[in-house]
């Protein structure tokens, strides 16, 4: 019941009392508050959910999941051409 | 950071194949796991990965759609403040298309009502504030994912000295219902899949003692491919071990104690309530309401809505595929005629609802399999 | 505006000494003189045609030989301008590309236009210089039109009906009930970009995003592909409903199955993002400058060479292809490898939080 995705903070500010973000998704941009994020800092990424911020995405996790990737020698691949047949 | 590196990640046939096939390398014996979020139906679904699953995990989906739990009355409260002239009427896109008894938002609007549709409950409060002369009243459904942004709205609404914005309230909490679920003598449920982004605000201690008392192992999981299979594995894996736990599938998003400052604020303005679930029934405890010092916001109470005679479809068994108890292929009306433009039911026209999903995406998945 | 030895259209007839050069008012529908010099001063300067010139009320055209191929559109879009395009822009592509898609070439064009009460002239001029640009680009002409106005409130600014006249070549059969088992379905380019555009130019949800509406002439793309691919079956531009609508149209009307592959489909990333965070699925977002062409396999490489070499085929793809089984069924093999139906929109896309 929740579609929330990753976004990077690229600016904080406060807006009416609130604390707020420009948040980048990869292309677009839109603002959320960060109200929950007391700690967050530019450049961080964080879950965004109804204009409004869930948590911090935790890079280590995320960098291990990256890891997987990596590890099974995709990487350098384009996007799996090998499905389509 | 690369996002589009770790969505793709997420995504990648091999790593989701890959995993899968660590399923099937642990399997004995066929389990029933259940996902309660409906965003976890819908993702399920789109991307197939029903299909990929080894025959022996059958996935029954849950109540986990605050779209069609949100009650029958409700619906038609929300119809009826809509339809005044001075109010302007905020809502989710989701929540368009539910049937009231005799119509629905969409309807409404087309025959000139001013209902907008809003990306969060913060744009609606802007609205109010734009529009001093007219009533905004924002309908704020959701689980607890979506209690911070309605709640802080409310607060923000406070601390503005706005008059003229209201909530319509129907927050509804996951513990309740998988306590209906699991006590119930037709369960069939053995593990469950967490709503991750739920788990994300409000951590997963709660659940532990649920674990405990039915012997249900769990695993918070996310939402994109990876983390769907993950999850299943986690479970699998407990239940093969015969193990009962609360596992963390989706660690890079969810906390064991969520998010303190998100919790803080759901506190300041709510508080539990019993709460209707439509096609379930009355729930004890399952749902948040305002707290009195913020009455004033309450669209309740602010509108005399008067008696509202509500008629359900008779053909509608929403309340039984809500509960896992049958699925939309075993309802005499799905897709004839119950379809996601001639809804009977709220889970054909949500978004997340089960039947919605079946409907889109596997309406003949006997063709398809293999 | 008025010359100077005719009465000024104030005084009796228009009892408040109104300007009438920046707004439109009724009176410049009614018919007289404002309807005149708003013709002959705002309209003609961009929208010139010997016909148009002519001064009448219809046009005498030269025709080839050939079939007649005729389209219409009604263009409503709110906002009037978004990046990329405009009302105008797309009121002439969108036509324009409507009679292409049949193989013919398009040549003449009407254009309707009511206005509302209000209208800044200097909007309409824009509007006007867009559609000159666009049916330049074309080689089409505008050869006759019309223009009521009507009062506030009753149009979102103007509204623009087109129809376009093309001409067919002999014995060319381009048409939804064309496809056939075996055939290769490719698109011009990137999916979902129009429909974005305008949305984050409505700002009704608060987002902005580096996406431009696609909003372009495709005729010439398309005789450059049909001179590389002369035995096409099927071009169609996917716009309301998105890619998925247009194919499940297509799969209804050929009695054919067909199969596509998530991870062919271009989709800018841009919009990927923001369909993600709308819960919108791109595949079934507007687009007004792509074709999808469904070609014979023998033909379908160099189909897709043609397209991009031309500068609005560049990020053309191969995407799927025409299958015996499931007539009128449109399957998607996701990105993780299963097969799912890839269904015709229902209803209204609306953003979602679950």
């Amino acid at each position: 019941m929740c579609l929330g995705i990753p976004g990077k903070i690229v600016e904080l500010y406060q807006q009416a009392g609130l604390r707020m973000a420009k948040i980048d998704f990869g292309g677009v941009l839109r603002e959320a508050c960060v109200e929950t994020l007391p700690e967050a800092k530019v450049g961080d990424y964080a879950i965004i959910h109804a204009g409004f911020a869930l948590n911090l995405l935790d890079e280590q996790e995320a960098l291990e999941t990256l890891q997987l990737l990596r590890d099974a020698g995709v990487l350098d691949e384009e996007l799996n051409p090998s499905s389509q047949t | 950071m690369d996002l589009s590196l770790l969505n793709q990640t997420l995504r990648d046939e091999r790593q989701v194949k890959a995993e899968i096939e660590k399923i099937r390398r642990r399997l004995t014996r066929s389990w029933v796991l259940m996902e309660i979020c409906g965003g976890q139906t819908h993702a399920i679904m789109q991307s197939g990965l029903d299909q990929l699953l080894p025959p022996e995990i059958e996935l029954v989906h849950g109540p986990g759609c605050p779209v069609c739990v949100t009650p029958l009355e409700l619906i038609d409260k929300a119809l009826a403040i809509a339809a005044r002239p001075e109010v302007i009427f905020c809502s989710f896109g989701d929540m368009l298309r539910v049937p009231g008894s005799n119509q629905d938002l969409f309807s409404l609007r087309a025959g000139g009502a001013d209902v907008r549709v809003v990306y969060s409950p913060l744009d609606a409060v802007k609205i109010a504030q734009q529009n001093p002369e007219r009533q905004v009243v924002f309908f704020a459904i959701g689980f607890e994912t979506t209690a911070p942004p309605n709640a802080m709205s409310v607060l923000q609404a406070k601390a503005l000295g706005l008059k003229n914005y209201s909530v319509l309230v129907s927050q509804v909490l996951v513990p309740p219902a998988m306590h209906a679920i699991l006590s119930s003598p037709h369960n069939r449920v053995q593990g469950f899949l967490l709503a991750g982004h739920v788990c994300t605000v409000m951590g997963y201690q709660d659940y532990l003692p649920i674990a405990d008392q039915y012997r249900v192992p769990m695993a918070v999981t996310g939402f994109e491919p990876l983390d769907l299979v993950r999850g299943i594995y986690s479970v699998v894996k407990m239940l093969e071990q015969n193990e009962v736990r609360v596992e963390n599938a989706y660690a890079r998003v969810v906390k064991p104690e969520g998010n303190l400052a998100a919790q803080a604020i759901i506190q300041k303005v709510f508080q539990p309530v019993d709460r209707n679930w439509r096609g379930i029934g009355r729930i004890p405890l399952s749902g948040w309401g305002l707290r009195p010092e913020f009455s004033e916001f309450d669209a309740e109470l602010r509108f005399d809505v008067g008696n509202i005679q509500t008629s359900e479809s008779p053909l509608c068994i929403a309340g039984q595929i809500l509960q896992g108890l049958k699925k939309p292929f075993d309802c005499p009306a799905f897709a004839d005629p119950c379809t996601p433009q001639n809804p009977l039911g709220a889970p054909m026209v949500s978004a997340e609802g089960a039947c919605s999903a079946y409907y889109r995406f596997a309406r003949s998945s006997a063709s398809m399999k293999g | 505006m008025s010359e100077a030895s005719f009465p000024s259209m104030e005084g009796p007839v228009c009892p408040l000494p109104l300007k009438h050069d920046d707004q439109i008012i009724l009176g410049h529908g009614s018919g007289g003189r404002l309807t005149h010099d708003l013709i002959k001063n705002i309209f003609l300067p961009y929208l010139s045609s010997p016909p148009l010139l002519s001064g009448d009320d219809f046009a005498r055209l030269t025709r080839p030989n050939g079939e007649v191929v005729v389209s219409t559109d009604c263009h409503i879009v709110s906002p009037l301008f978004f990046p990329g395009g405009d009302i105008g822009r797309l009121a002439v592509c969108g036509t324009v590309n409507d009679i292409a898609v049949s193989g013919a070439q398009p040549l003449y064009l009407t254009a309707g236009f009511i206005l509302e009460e209000g209208l800044p002239v200097q909007t309409l001029v824009r509007i006007l210089e867009s559609m000159h640009i666009a049916a330049q680009e074309a080689s089409i002409q505008i050869v006759a039109g019309d223009t009521k106005v009507v009062e506030k409130g009753k149009a979102d600014g103007l509204f623009i009906t087109t129809t376009g006249f093309g001409f067919l070549p002999e014995g060319r059969t381009i048409n939804g009930s064309q496809a056939q088992p075996g055939d290769v379905i490719l698109v011009s380019g990137s999916m979902g970009d129009h429909g974005i555009a305008v949305l984050a130019e409505r700002g009704e949800l608060g987002f902005s995003a580096e996406i431009q509406s696609d909003v372009a002439p495709l005729n010439g793309l398309i005789q450059d592909l049909l001179a590389a691919a002369p035995h096409t079956h099927v071009l169609r531009d996917p716009t309301r409903g998105g890619l998925a609508t247009t194919l499940n149209e297509i799969a209804a009307q050929s009695q054919v199955g067909m199969l596509l592959y998530e991870n062919t489909i271009p989709i800018n990333p841009a919009v990927q993002a923001a369909c993600e965070m709308l819960g919108f699925d791109p595949l079934y977002i507007a687009n007004e400058g792509k074709i999808i062409a469904i070609v014979p396999p023998d033909e379908a490489e160099a189909a897709l060479e043609a397209m991009h070499r031309h500068p609005y085929g560049k990020s053309a793809a191969r995407i799927g292809e025409v299958t015996r089984n499931d007539a009128g069924r449109v399957l998607l093999k996701t990105r993780i490898g299963a097969t799912r139906i890839l269904d015709m929109l229902a209803g209204e896309i609306l953003p979602r939080i679950c």
